[in-house]
């Protein structure tokens, strides 16, 4: 069995974002990135289901970006994977989702993958499109939005999140793509021996314009920060004056303070 | 400019999504028809074509089989705009139709700009405007940004069908597990984020909560890690709530979050980052370590 994570690295959410020259993005400087937290989700249900079947599947980590995204890629090499493929790409923060998929779908095509997985959808884009973009470029059946995944001989039986707390079952052939919801499974930290195992793990490089070529479909402008509707306030300062000023504000605006 | 709107139906039921949908197509006055998977005796109530799959005969959601109809009802409208709203579904089946029809997709958009689509990004602290670049666009709109607008009428229905092909089987629902606290009924509600750091600080938002004499509610990272049970979850995938009072503990403020407290009647945040999306909602937001300031505030209330 063959099967294929999708992983992207993103900027760490609480850092202070600033709109690089063209406004199409953040600035990159001075961000730290980390792995795209549903994405450490599906690096770990692929782990899972190699140690289901006991130790049988091969597992492909692949992510598309500048050479910082070794860094994450070796993260998915500890926790587990066997092999990584590096798409370098400097320039992929002003591909769109169709691009990206369009990549991957590339790179999979024709290498026999029986299961890829991809995290939902990114932190920082966060627009759930690339995992069910690849799937059908690819023309496998794909399910999103996964909180519950099985599999037994060729068959997956996945768990969707629906709205309201309801879920909806759903079962379907590999190859297959799946893409995973936050809460999926308790991601592994790397343990140190694992870290070590993973230095020798094979990195393959590719350029992108190797794989696909494929214009965009979508331009971003005006990256900016969230408009404030609200007329709240914002108080700072020493611990103490906080929680006078608080506790004036709530006996003042709100009944549930005497 | 042409629109079809994407309705919503579900075990038997139509969704109360298709005001919204109408909303939206108020919002940039055009005219809208729309597709559903339904029911003839239970229709959205406007004055348009709705494209119509009996729901008996196609089941419950089938990506392929959806998909294969929808694109029925494009050939026929041949519409400017494919409009979803931002749900399982819609998240779901958006990414399909667009590739098929090789069409520019932009998701969970708030607001227009022009001709550009208004969308949140970095975890709701940052925005962008998407232009899309292909002549039919297809767009799912966040639930709950644009006003909801019941037309009223009664549509003319246009009967879709395909054959039912899939790859993908429909096994069941599961039901929402019942929830252990009724944080809907509470007057007061204190949440706990990531931001408080390590589940041994739950007790920490657990006494500010008592000293208030409210609920203990979270956001989902903190349910995912296991610090809290999911009855205690707030935001779209969990309880909805509109306390007197909310106290957002070292919570971002993602949109999924907001969803379930920002009718709340006064909301106080607590939170390092000056610059996190609770802002947009906060009626104060205290710049300040969590973990420093709930002890402080619950000594003061006690
Ligand atoms: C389909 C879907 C459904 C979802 N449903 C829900 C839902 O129902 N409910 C929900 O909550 N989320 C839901 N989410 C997840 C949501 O997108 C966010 O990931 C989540 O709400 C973030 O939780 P958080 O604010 O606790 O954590 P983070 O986003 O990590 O934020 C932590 C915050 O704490 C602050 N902080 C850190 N340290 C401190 C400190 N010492 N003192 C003060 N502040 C500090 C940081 O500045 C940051 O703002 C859903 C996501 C998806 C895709």
């Amino acid at each position: 069995m063959n099967i294929l994570v999708c992983i992207k690295q993103v900027p760490d959410m609480e850092s202070h974002f600033r709109p690089n020259g063209t406004a199409t993005w953040f600035d990159e400087s001075n961000l730290a990135f980390r792995m795209n937290e549903y994405d450490e989700y599906a690096v770990e249900e692929a782990v899972r289901l190699k140690e289901q079947l006991g130790g049988n599947p091969e597992i492909t980590v692949l992510s598309i970006g500048p050479d910082r995204v070794i860094e994450v890629i070796k993260k998915a090499l500890a926790m587990g994977c066997d092999r990584a493929v590096h798409i370098q790409d400097p320039d992929v923060a002003s591909k769109d989702s169709w691009q990206i998929a369009s990549i991957i779908a590339a790179y999979a095509r024709g290498r026999q993958f029986d299961l890829i997985f991809t995290g939902m959808q990114s932190q920082d884009r966060g627009s759930a499109q690339v995992g069910v973009l690849a799937a059908e470029l690819l023309g496998f059946p794909s399910v999103t939005t996964l909180v519950g995944f099985a599999y037994a001989d060729g068959v997956v039986t996945a768990t969707r999140e629906l709205e309201g707390g309801v879920k909806g079952k759903v079962r379907l052939r590999t190859p297959a793509l799946v893409t995973c919801q936050l809460g999926l499974n308790a991601p592994r930290y790397p343990t140190l021996p694992n870290i070590m195992k993973a230095k020798k793990k094979e990195i393959a490089t590719f350029q992108p314009g190797e794989l696909s070529s494929e214009p965009p479909l979508t331009g971003s402008t005006a990256f900016r920060h969230h408009e404030k509707k609200g007329s709240g306030v914002v108080i700072e300062g020493d611990i103490a004056e906080l929680v006078e000023k608080v506790i004036v504000i709530l006996k003042e605006k709100t009944a549930v303070l005497r | 400019m042409k629109l079809l709107l994407v309705g919503e139906y579900r075990e038997g039921k139509l969704l109360d999504t298709s005001a919204e949908l109408s909303g939206f197509a108020s919002a940039i006055g055009a005219d809208a028809s729309m597709f559903l998977v339904g029911s003839a005796e239970d229709v959205p109530a406007f004055s348009g074509t709705l494209y119509l799959a009996d729901a008996r005969v196609y089941g419950e959601y089938n990506p392929e089989v959806h998909k294969q109809l929808l694109l029925k009802a494009v050939e026929e409208v041949n519409p400017d705009l494919v409009v979803f709203i931002h749900s399982s579904y819609g998240w779901d089946l958006a990414p399909r139709v667009a590739a098929s029809l090789k069409a520019a997709l932009v998701s969970e958009v708030i607001a227009l700009a022009g001709s550009a689509y208004v969308v949140g990004c970095c975890n709701a602290k940052m925005h962008r405007n998407v232009t899309p670049s292909t002549s039919m666009v297809v767009i799912t709109i966040q639930a709950g940004a644009f006003s909801a607008l019941t037309q009223g009428g009664t549509p003319s229905v246009k009967t879709l069908s395909t054959e039912k092909v899939s790859t993908t089987e429909f096994v069941c629902y599961e039901p929402a597990e019942a929830k252990d606290v009724d944080l809907a009924k509470a007057e007061i509600v204190v949440s706990a984020g990531r931001g408080i750091g390590k589940k041994e600080n739950i007790d920490m938002i657990r006494s500010l909560a008592k000293a208030f004499g409210g609920e203990l509610g979270g956001s989902r990272p903190v349910v995912d890690a296991g610090w809290l049970d999911h009855g205690h979850q707030v935001g779209s995938t969990g309880q909805t709530v509109a306390p007197k009072l909310y106290v957002a503990c070292g919570i971002s403020g993602s949109i999924q979050h907001l969803a379930g407290m920002k009718k709340s009647g006064f909301i106080l945040a607590i939170n390092k980052d000056k610059d996190a999306p609770i802002g947009e909602v906060a009626d104060v937001l205290v710049v300040a370590d969590v973990v420093k300031f709930a002890p402080a505030l619950t000594a003061k209330l006690t």
